[in-house]
């Protein structure tokens, strides 16, 4: 059975949207840490890996009214090393 | 000599430092909280420390980087005035911009503390006038995050300028080109791995830090 909230409760609800920045090393950029989860694979007998990449996943939980160039801001501004990194955004 | 060292939550060679300076210049550093926003009026050096800044969250550096005072230290350091940034205090230095390139996991994965032998690359610059160019000198590390990256464009660059101007004279962290410590393009900025407050008297085992302090006093004063 479905059930609909009332109009009135969905209108103030406050709509939340999540940010997923995956943020991973440049091509070029030697990656030690990568290198030793492949290793590891290895050792488990994984044979199948030529390379590993380790990156990050940041999940941001977005008020009201934040928007997509408010999260490109925020990579530039910290999340992500333009140096060494490079960022993805996903928004949900 | 007027020196301030920037303290923040998690750093402890704060302290090393503050020895150092007040040895050498015989003045107390003024030691600035990372929450300031404000420098003492004066300043002819001011020191970033080593040690894990805010446990090093995201990036080496990456937090303290973006503390209240930064604003005000890259402010002095546009404005001609010494840095100095030892180990964490250079890993700051890359995330403000103040220098190019970033330290990332040494090669090795394993956190490396000894001393290191360092060949001195460039002995005309404030930091490193007391140094012979080319001579082989030795400083303790301490780090996990050492390993120097830069694109090439970028490291070319900074050798053709003569902006490198300590390099590692034995396999340390896997660092572009042995590189240890360099300076902006300014000359005024220095940022180092090494440690050179750490040896400055010879109850420590050594005085070939304590170089590099003499020498920025008698360029500074």
């Amino acid at each position: 059975m479905r059930f609909d909230l009332p109009e009135a409760v969905t209108a103030t609800r406050p709509r939340t949207m999540k940010a997923r920045v995956i943020v991973t090393l440049k091509s070029g950029v030697l990656d030690p840490q990568g290198r030793a989860i492949g290793n590891a694979l290895a050792g488990l007998g994984f044979a199948g890996v030529n390379e590993v990449r380790q990156g990050k996943l940041i999940e941001l939980d977005l008020a009201d009214g934040t928007t997509a160039a408010d999260v490109e801001a925020m990579c530039k501004a910290l999340l992500a090393n333009p140096v060494i990194e490079n960022y993805r955004i996903e928004l949900a | 000599m007027k020196t301030a060292v920037i303290v923040f939550p998690g750093s402890n060679c704060d302290r090393d430092l503050a020895v150092a300076l007040h040895e050498i210049t015989g003045t107390a550093p003024a030691m600035v909280w990372h929450r300031d926003t404000e420098l003492p009026d004066g300043l002819d050096l001011i020191a970033l420390p080593g040690g894990f800044s805010y446990g090093d969250y995201l990036r080496s550096g990456a937090m303290a980087a973006r503390s209240p005072i930064m604003a005000a230290v890259v402010a002095a350091a546009n404005d001609g005035r010494a840095i100095l940034g030892v180990c964490n205090g250079f890993q700051v230095l890359t995330e403000t911009g103040l220098l190019p390139g970033a330290l990332m996991r040494n090669a090795g994965l394993d956190f490396v503390c000894r001393d290191v032998a360092l060949s001195v690359a460039n002995s005309q610059t404030a930091f490193s006038a007391r140094y012979d160019a080319g001579e082989t000198i030795r400083i303790p590390v301490a780090h996990h995050d050492g390993n120097y990256a830069a694109d090439d464009a970028t490291l070319d660059r900074l050798e053709g300028e003569g902006r490198v101007v300590f390099r590692y004279a034995e396999p340390v962290n896997g660092s572009a080109r042995d590189i240890a410590g360099i300076v902006n393009d300014a000359g005024n900025v220095l940022g180092m791995m090494p440690h050179p407050e750490r040896l400055i008297d010879t109850a420590q085992g050594g005085t070939d830090g304590r170089r590099l302090f003499e020498g920025l006093m008698a360029a500074l004063a």
